[in-house]
């Protein structure tokens, strides 16, 4: 598969408050085919979601480089959806107009892109929330909306930054099989920051494991389990696999826990 | 508003009404003198007399009160105003604030009523040096509200608009704006509560025209029972400023829980 995101030994230091360099991400390199789904795991602070907003160009990089359609990101782009953490949604605005956000900041004709957002509303289950305000939604409904508005302006790639963290386990997996309805209906390139590395493989076709601080490519793996997939993959043999392997790359023991 | 007439309103009226009545029976009973302390009945009588007089009278409510509120809502307008205006700038440069937090702090910490007297001596004892006295007293409820409501936007809402690639005239206008408007809101119900405060001290230290000149000239005459109904015509009229801004501010900034939660007044 020809690479349609390319990440050529990113690095990145912060200065502290001390005058003193960090070292967050060392010298990480990997590749991302088009209409791929990729995961990037790692323990919290390994600069997982840093590496992600250097993707999008949110954070500048302090070395090496980042390709998107062969094109160097130097800042955020139109051609890429991000998703953060939280929904980050615009409390007087409703589901439609926060959908409708980044449309009316990219200046394209909202009478067009109207249509368009109750496409992906209906896609997400949202039909009839259209003009509800967020504090009316639960927390699931709010992080969809969300994802509508990464979608609804139709970019290449879309980002996404422990999404479902902040859902409760069985809302979570329902999102995450909403998710690859989503992306096997739009096609889109994905890179999805998780710590969760059952989400990660449930999810997709293959796994950037970082090591914790600084957050080196420990490996990529193959998800080679087929799709589409159901939630009772996760108990099958092959996936336990995965993610022993993947553990075992993170440092993580199997047994008593702990990192190394 | 779900229902106007809740149960907690009832009580309310219920304890206004024991009160009055206990109020005009201990006045009755103890015989304290009227120049002390009129009876409700009496604060009544001068209500009426005081509505009965013509609109132009100088001992009637109604030029009087045209005068106050005249004051307090120009004031109002020009001392919130130009606060936010100047917050609003302020809080768009670090920098700026850094520079000019000493002044404010110097001046917020200022009673602002002691300047009156000044500013009758500069600006007459006409309407002028009242709506100067308001307008100072509402300049920094909403000097600092606006600062402090532009310094809490979220973070996470600058990132998301960066994100778009939006301009920051978008980033002002579609989040950083609306983000601060509750906050705004907060200075501006202080503010009008503080337009007739304004006014009235303003009327005291030197004025022809106002509710507070009525009180003083009722003060001189020992006429009590007419001193008690201004305070009932100030107080309804605190009370319709006040709600007219919680009516605007639940309307406009529906969003926050305390535009959802505040049940009547």
């Amino acid at each position: 598969m020809p690479s349609f995101i390319e990440l050529r030994h990113v690095t990145k230091t912060y200065r502290t408050l001390q005058d003193e360099d960090l070292l967050a991400l060392q010298d990480v390199s990997f590749d991302i085919g088009k209409g791929e789904f990729v995961s990037i795991v790692g323990t919290s602070g390994c600069g997982k979601t840093t590496l992600l907003k250097i993707v999008a160009g949110l954070i500048p990089h302090s070395g090496g480089e980042v390709l998107i359609g062969g094109s160097s990101v130097e800042g955020p782009r139109r051609d890429i959806g991000f998703v953060f953490q939280q929904p980050v949604l615009l409390p007087w605005r409703t589901v439609l107009e926060n959908t409708l956000l980044p449309i009316e900041v990219m200046g394209l004709p909202l009478e067009q892109y109207r249509e368009r957002a109750h496409e992906i509303l209906d896609m997400v289950g949202l039909t009839d929330f259209a003009d509800r305000y967020p504090f009316e939604l639960s927390g699931g409904m709010q992080q969809r909306v969300s994802i509508t508005r990464a979608l609804v302006f139709e970019p290449d790639v879309l980002l996404m930054d422990e999404p479902f963290g902040a859902l409760d386990a069985m809302t979570r997996e329902a999102m995450n099989l909403e998710l690859l309805r989503i992306w096997s209906k739009s096609g889109k390139t994905v890179l999805f920051v998780t710590h969760s590395i059952s989400e990660a493989i449930f999810l997709s076709d293959r796994v950037v494991a970082l090591t914790p601080r600084p957050g080196r490519l420990a490996d990529t793996v193959e998800v080679d389990l087929p799709r589409p997939r159901r939630l009772d993959l996760m108990q099958t043999e092959a996936f336990g696999k995965l993610a022993k392997r993947i553990r075992s790359l993170l440092g993580i023991k199997e047994e008593l826990g702990g990192i190394e | 508003m779900k229902r106007l007439l809740t149960r907690e309103w009832l009580y309310s009226i219920g304890l206004l009404a024991v009160l009055l009545v206990i109020w005009e029976v201990s006045v009755k009973y103890l015989e304290i003198p009227f120049f002390l302390l009129p009876p409700p009945s009496g604060v009544l009588m001068s209500l009426q007399g005081g509505f009965a007089e013509s609109l132009t009278s100088r001992v009637g409510f109604y030029l009087h009160t045209y005068y106050t509120v005249s004051e307090a809502l120009l004031g109002f307008l020009i001392g919130s105003g130009s606060g936010m205006i100047l917050g609003t700038l302020i809080a768009q440069s670090r920098f700026v604030g850094k520079v000019l937090l000493p002044y404010i702090v110097a001046f917020q910490s200022l009673p602002k009523v002691a300047l009156a007297p000044l500013l009758i001596v500069w600006f007459g004892v006409g309407m002028t040096s009242k709506v100067v006295i308001v307008a100072m007293l509402t300049f920094f409820p909403l000097l600092v509200n606006s600062i402090a409501g532009f310094e809490s936007v979220d973070p996470d809402r600058l990132e998301m608009m960066r994100s778009f690639k939006a301009t920051p005239w978008q980033i002002f206008r579609k989040v950083r704006f609306p983000s601060a408007l509750p906050f705004i809101f907060a200075g501006l119900s202080m503010a009008i509560v503080y337009s007739l405060i304004g006014a009235i001290v303003g009327e005291f230290i030197g004025g022809r025209h106002g509710l507070g000149i009525l009180i003083l000239q009722m003060n001189f005459n020992m006429d009590m029972q007419g001193v008690f109904s201004v305070f009932v015509v100030l107080s309804v009229i605190g009370i319709v400023f006040y709600s007219a801004m919680q009516f605007i501010e639940r309307r406009v900034v529906f969003w926050t829980a305390r535009s959802r939660d505040v049940t009547g007044l």
